[in-house]
């Protein structure tokens, strides 16, 4: 399904039609779109990003972090945590770097971020986030992913247990963590651990592109579902529609691909409203939404979509599950499954609480005088509500670079900009 | 994933479809501990509406076997496949790898012609004969692949997308051992292109066989070298539903095109 997240790209000459057409860029750097919300879609056109001379060593591996865990038979590929890095020849500076919601440790973000940590000859080390089902089933402790908390532990324990099977291999000077959207949220928990437990003594934390209150987030991701026609009811059906739609573009143009290019490609054909291309990304956070709560639903066997006493085997059909994860979005996961097992664990946990303490506001004070955390945002990420970009300016201050226009993630591999995240950790 | 044909097994490959089959008869239920399963909090009666179409709705009379091969073809994958192409890598230099998936790529030229021309289709038959003789003459045997920088376009046509042209429906989706995702017509069409292809291989340049285990060991790891895939790797539990939707769409697709 990657054709439908937003980390796509492009290397087309229709591109300089599409420039025309837009109103004029933001001077502040060369960047395409104005508009946050075909940003977040189509993000950096090639021919805006860097290149990067050498290639990537990456080694893909998997480590037992539980080593007692029992994991169900459904999920026996899970057992193990894999990640991936590659090392520079001699000793150099190691980054972990953190995927956003629901993204693997080998997606296009997270593989991106790397080539261009490694090309300014730092090692790094790429964590699937601990929405993804494989961090679910194999290294979450509670197996109930999105408390701030509980995962920056896990990410923690996760990278301990990593660092430990690299330390024999070679030499790091020093220690970095950075992530994006959820992974930026995530790093800044993991940098508040770091201070406590210091193990790694992280020189730099970067936060890229993350949300402030992870409630707002989800309820604004959840809405732009509200654009499907007939309502989320009809989920099912537009996303039948959406692949229906791209498979009518790929057999009617001899020239389009089904490479990463098409998703740009199809955009150019379409030329869809904002209200598509929210429901696209809404689309694209509900796959994430569906595969991390049924995934700790089975862990947990709590009965949110799967019942209770119901045992899956390697051959149950898992197609029923899948339209009914398909229907629930983050609030629902929050506010029948996510609440109630907290409450269950902490009779004093009321809604209002949990929302509150899963926000960067919770460690507000630790953000202030942490002097090796830095952030890059946007000015108009979509997964901010009106005026949360400001906690950011205030709380961070010269530490922070916020760009005027990119939406959610849409600019991070444009050149200035995955120049300015490598500098900013470097300095 | 790996759709390639793989020669010389027969007596094998029917062996493991025996096993397979025996498998086959796994159930796709759920166990159920107690006297009926529990309410979850949002059951399927409770939020899917019957009247909407749901994504990737598709028959599956096999789901069993299927489960069952798609497991055992994520084994094959990872113990036997991807290691070879790892060792590949590492003992071929990058022109020879290069020189191999160019060869094959042109060898397999021939059954997209006789396939383009069951289907009718004049322009691929012409395109593709264009790429086959200038690649296999200036392109030495191939090897190296001039007709892309001439702007000749590369179609892929197989004995499945004929009978798919010829209106025959796909029939019911279908996990084939080593091979992958198939379905009952496109299965025939891989069997009719195999022997179709070995027959004009043997022929045509008459290897001894030594030729065809060597022409077997490097067309299986060139093809899954190509293939960007990898078993469980695409975060969902519901991967198995989204491939077979994906395959099937590509397929309609394919034969459209």
């Amino acid at each position: 399904m990657s054709v439908l997240l937003p980390s796509s790209r492009v290397r087309h000459g229709l591109l300089l039609l599409l420039l025309l057409a837009l109103p004029s860029a933001s001077a502040a750097y060369d960047y395409p779109f104005d508009d946050a919300f075909v940003a977040t879609v189509v993000g950096t056109p090639l021919e805006y990003r860097a290149e990067f001379e050498r290639k990537v060593p990456l080694k893909r591996r998997s480590i037992r972090v539980f080593p007692d865990r029992e994991v169900p038979e459904v999920f026996f590929y899970d057992e193990k945590l894999r990640y991936s890095y590659a090392l520079q020849k001699g000793p150099a500076p190691l980054i972990f770097i953190i995927a956003g919601t629901g993204g693997s440790h080998d997606g296009p973000g997270v593989q991106n971020l790397g080539k261009a940590f490694f090309n300014a000859g730092f090692h790094f080390v790429a964590l699937s986030s601990p929405t993804h089902t494989n961090f679910i089933v194999s290294a979450s402790e509670s197996m109930v992913p999105g408390h701030a908390f509980d995962d920056a532990r896990d990410l923690y324990r996760a990278m301990e247990a990593i660092w430990d099977n690299l330390k024999k291999k070679t030499d790091v000077t020093d220690f970095y963590v950075t992530g994006y959207s959820l992974g930026g949220f995530n790093t800044a928990f993991v940098a508040k651990l770091d201070a406590e437990k210091q193990v790694f003594g992280f020189r730099r934390a970067l936060m890229i592109n993350s949300p402030l209150r992870l409630y707002s987030s989800i309820s604004l991701l959840d809405r732009m579902l509200e654009n499907v026609p007939g309502g989320d009811e009809n989920f099912g059906q537009f996303f039948q529609d959406l692949v229906d739609a791209f498979a009518k573009v790929y057999t009617r143009s001899a020239s389009l691909q089904l490479n990463e290019d098409f998703l740009y490609q199809a955009y150019e054909i379409f030329k869809p409203e904002n209200e598509v291309l929210a429901a696209l990304i809404g689309t694209s956070f509900r796959l994430s939404a569906a595969n991390m709560s049924f995934a700790s639903d089975v862990m947990t066997d709590y009965g949110f979509i799967k019942p209770k006493n119901v045992r899956l085997t390697k051959n149950t059909s898992l197609d029923q599950y899948n339209d009914v994860a398909l229907r629930l979005g983050f609030t629902d996961y929050f506010h029948a499954y996510f609440y109630p097992y907290h409450k269950a664990l902490d009779p004093k946990v009321s809604r209002t609480s949990l929302i509150e303490e899963m926000s960067l506001s919770s460690i507000e004070g630790f953000l202030r005088t942490a002097d090796n955390i830095r952030v890059v945002h946007n000015q108009d990420d979509l997964i901010l509500e009106p005026g949360e970009i400001d906690f950011f300016r205030d709380v961070f201050g010269d530490r922070a670079v916020i760009y005027p226009n990119g939406g959610h993630l849409g600019n991070m591999l444009q050149r200035d900009v995955i120049a300015h995240i490598v500098n900013v950790v470097q300095e | 994933m790996i759709r390639g044909r793989i020669s010389g097994r027969r007596a094998g490959l029917a062996s493991l479809l025996l096993a397979a089959l025996a498998l086959g008869g796994c159930s796709t239920a759920p166990v159920i501990e107690g006297e009926e399963a529990e309410e979850p909090v949002f059951s399927y009666d409770r939020v899917v509406r019957e009247d909407v179409e749901q994504f990737g709705e598709q028959e599956d009379r096999f789901e069993g076997f299927n489960r069952a091969m798609y497991r055992f073809n994520y084994r094959v994958d990872k113990y036997v496949l991807l290691p070879l192409v790892i060792g590949y890598h590492k003992v071929t230099p990058a022109f020879f790898r290069a020189g191999v998936h160019n060869f094959f790529t042109n060898w397999f030229n021939i059954r997209t012609i006789y396939n383009s021309a069951l289907q009718f289709s004049g322009r691929k038959v012409f395109q593709t004969t264009g790429r086959l003789l200038v690649n296999s003459t200036i392109g030495l045997l191939g090897v190296l692949d001039p007709a892309t920088e001439m702007g000749i376009p590369q179609h892929n046509e197989d004995f499945g997308q004929t009978m798919g042209r010829w209106g025959m429906p796909a029939g019911p989706y279908l996990v084939l051992p080593l091979l992958g995702p198939s379905s009952v017509r496109d299965a025939v069409g891989m069997g009719v292109d195999w022997y179709v292809m070995t027959e004009v291989r043997d022929e045509v340049l008459d290897p001894n066989d030594w030729w065809k285990r060597a022409w077997t060991l490097l067309y299986v790891i060139d093809t899954r070298a190509h293939v960007k895939f990898l078993y469980y790797g695409t975060g969902s539990p519901f991967e198995y539903r989204l491939v077979r939707t994906l395959y099937t769409t590509k397929r309609e697709l394919d034969v459209e095109k």
